[in-house]
């Protein structure tokens, strides 16, 4: 069939190969063939080591750089956690057991902080995936200009946090700021966006929502489009209107999409840091004056690098990470329920 | 619709007939209506930054707000560009997000070929692994790093910032997605057959094939590097910032301009502007194929 170097080399599709052929004009062939090159060993050898080793050579970069600076760190950081490490002595790390969650757990800082991170991303993401989804549903249909709306919808994801977060911060300010100058049009008292509680991570999360809602409805509107038409036919046929295809063909399509970008957004709301940093002004690590919106991002940053604890900050990044694998594992038994139930 | 260039290639097998099902629907005047107050809130907070970046400090504390354009447009950015030292902070996000677009391109082009197309042990496992390591917060590795960089001295350096994010396991995924279906099989075997080697196997089959993927990837990953804020924040302070950090210490900074600040954030956001101006089209196809997961 084939000649056995190139059984040797590549056993698994060598019948695919035709023998002699030049790139590009490759064809699915089944006959036999003679080796190009004339059978010298050390060259045959050379060509089967290329064939095994080359692989893992094109994969090692990501390996090797994501495991220096991903992998290994976030054992470290176990690691450190464990540890007293100080910003002001770095080389002085002196073991404190498990110290540093305990005074995690003591500390009302992180309950508060655990607690404006899942707040704010309740309130960031649900309203945002609603309106993508929206969004995308109205992209999808036939329309002039689609590229042109599809990339005005996306220009926000393209402006950086820290220019986002000092626009919206001036948008929210007490006096003279455009919102309560458009709440007084409608007679609404003016909200002190950067002091109240709710106000503060309602305006923190607005900057969560305009970044990302073009996003996600671009990742709808992919998904929506991979819809079979005869799905709507069949649904049209049953005589379902425009809104019950919507909400009876459309959203039920769409469902490993919509778990795709609830778990995305669920990680891009736990490590939540930029905007609450910003909106702070001066007092940004600390999550406003009374640690409104001091998210759990913040307070490692701040009790790392502002207070200089270093140990307390691995402390908090692990306990993100856990939180993370708990939702993670909440989502896959969600998953598992509704496909079962479907 | 993209250009036949720009479309990736799917996981599923799809015709053209079913593709885009709503698209028979033809939009009416209320969707473009909602469509417009969409595309007013995105465009809004950009203009509105224009507008006060060339207003004054104190028409912006006065009500109403200003609702159209100044005379201090290039007054404020000329005061914002030397306070926050913009110069020095955008050539270092240049270098910065330059380097990390080149580097994240190149290998994830080489380790997606290899999973997209090549036998070896543990494959499946190994790209699993890939993408799950896409779970993993930034925040679990900054402690660590900023120690040892600090060790090596290399603490406010641009390779601090640059070195953790030379590769992207999304990058590695996207090229994969790409390649499984942009290359086929047999032009791989006809290279092989005619005795070439993996090295131009991939300089003479896998960077064409893989080329339009590679451009949306580049695209992406410049605006998430000159985007990114934690670890450069940690990692750089107030002498040597890339643009991000610097429109932080503007923003907390005891600059009590507003209009100054807002000019500072409109020039950091720029370069973006203009590059979504320009690939704007490409940037939303590959938005839509990272979406779609095999």
């Amino acid at each position: 069939m084939t000649s056995p170097k190139q059984a040797l080399a590549h056993p698994a599709s060598s019948a695919e190969a035709a023998p002699g052929s030049q790139p590009g004009a490759a064809r699915g062939a089944h006959g036999g063939g003679t080796p190009p090159k004339g059978p010298s060993p050390w060259r045959s050898k050379l060509y089967r080591w290329d064939m095994k080793a080359s692989p893992y050579v094109f994969i090692a970069p990501f390996f090797v750089i994501f495991g220096a600076f991903s992998l290994v760190p976030l054992l470290y950081t176990a690691w450190y956690s464990l540890h007293d490490v100080q910003l002001s002595s770095l080389d002085t790390q002196t073991w404190a057991g498990l110290d540093n969650y305990q005074n995690l757990l003591s500390s009302d800082f992180f309950w508060n902080a655990l607690k404006n991170t899942f707040t704010i991303g309740v309130i960031s993401t649900v309203p945002q995936l609603m309106a993508a989804i929206g969004l995308a549903h109205l992209l999808n249909y036939r329309l002039r200009g689609s590229t042109m709306w599809r990339v005005v919808m996306l220009t926000p994801y393209a402006t950086s946090v820290a220019a986002a977060t000092l626009v919206f911060t001036l948008l929210y300010s007490w006096d003279g700021g455009m919102v309560n100058w458009l709440l007084d049009f409608v007679g609404i008292d003016p909200i002190n966006w950067r002091e109240s509680d709710w106000g503060s991570q309602f305006a923190v999360s607005s900057i969560v929502i305009w970044r990302w809602t073009g996003y996600n409805a671009l990742i709808y509107l992919a998904a929506m489009q991979a819809i079979p038409a005869d799905l709507y036919e069949s649904a049209a046929i049953d005589g379902a209107n425009r809104w019950q295809q919507f909400i009876h063909v459309t959203v039920p399509q769409l469902r490993p999409t919509i778990l795709f970008t609830v778990v995305i957004s669920t990680i891009g709301a736990t490590q939540l840091f930029g905007e609450p940093l910003l909106f702070g002004g001066v007092s940004g690590s600390k999550g406003g004056s009374e640690h409104q919106y001091q998210t759990l991002g913040l307070y490692m940053y701040d009790q790392g690098w502002i207070i200089g604890n270093l140990g307390k900050a691995s402390a908090i990044a692990w306990s993100m990470f856990l939180i993370l694998l708990i939702i993670a594992a909440i989502n896959l038994l969600v998953t598992r329920r509704l496909r079962k139930s479907q | 619709m993209t250009t036949s260039e720009l479309t990736l290639p799917q996981t599923r097998k799809r015709s053209r007939r079913v593709m885009g099902a709503g698209k028979q629907l033809h939009a009416g005047p209320v969707t473009y209506l909602v469509l417009a107050v969409f595309a007013l809130i995105s465009l809004a907070p950009l203009v509105w930054t224009a507008i006060a970046a060339s207003r004054t400090d104190r028409r912006l504390a006065e009500t109403p707000p200003p609702l159209w354009f100044g005379g201090n447009l290039f007054k404020n950015m000329q005061t914002a560009w030397d306070e926050a030292g913009l110069g020095t902070a955008m050539l270092n996000s240049v270098i910065v997000a330059g380097a990390i677009t080149i580097s994240t391109v190149l290998f994830s082009t080489l380790a997606g070929f290899a999973f997209a197309k090549l036998q070896f042990r543990f494959s499946g496992f190994l790209l699993l692994l890939t993408i799950g390591t896409m779970m993993i917060p930034p925040q679990l590795a900054v402690v660590p790093l900023y120690l040892w960089m600090a060790d090596l001295g290399w603490s406010n350096q641009l390779q601090t910032v640059i070195l953790p994010t030379l590769v992207t396991a999304f990058g590695t995924f996207f090229m994969r997605q790409y390649l499984v279906q942009a290359l086929p099989s047999e032009l791989i075997e006809a290279a092989r057959v005619d005795g070439a080697s993996s090295l131009r196997v991939v300089w003479h089959v896998v960077f064409p094939a893989a080329r339009p993927a590679m451009a949306v990837l580049g695209l992406l990953t410049f605006v998430f590097a000159w985007n990114d804020f934690l670890w450069p924040i940690i990692a750089l302070n107030q002498q040597n910032p890339t643009v991000q950090v610097a429109l932080n210490s503007l923003g907390t900074g005891y600059v009590p301009d507003q209009a100054v600040i807002m000019a500072g954030a409109l020039l950091g956001t720029l370069p973006l502007l203009i590059a979504f101006i320009l690939f704007g089209k490409q940037i939303v196809g590959g938005i839509m194929q990272g979406a779609i997961k095999g």
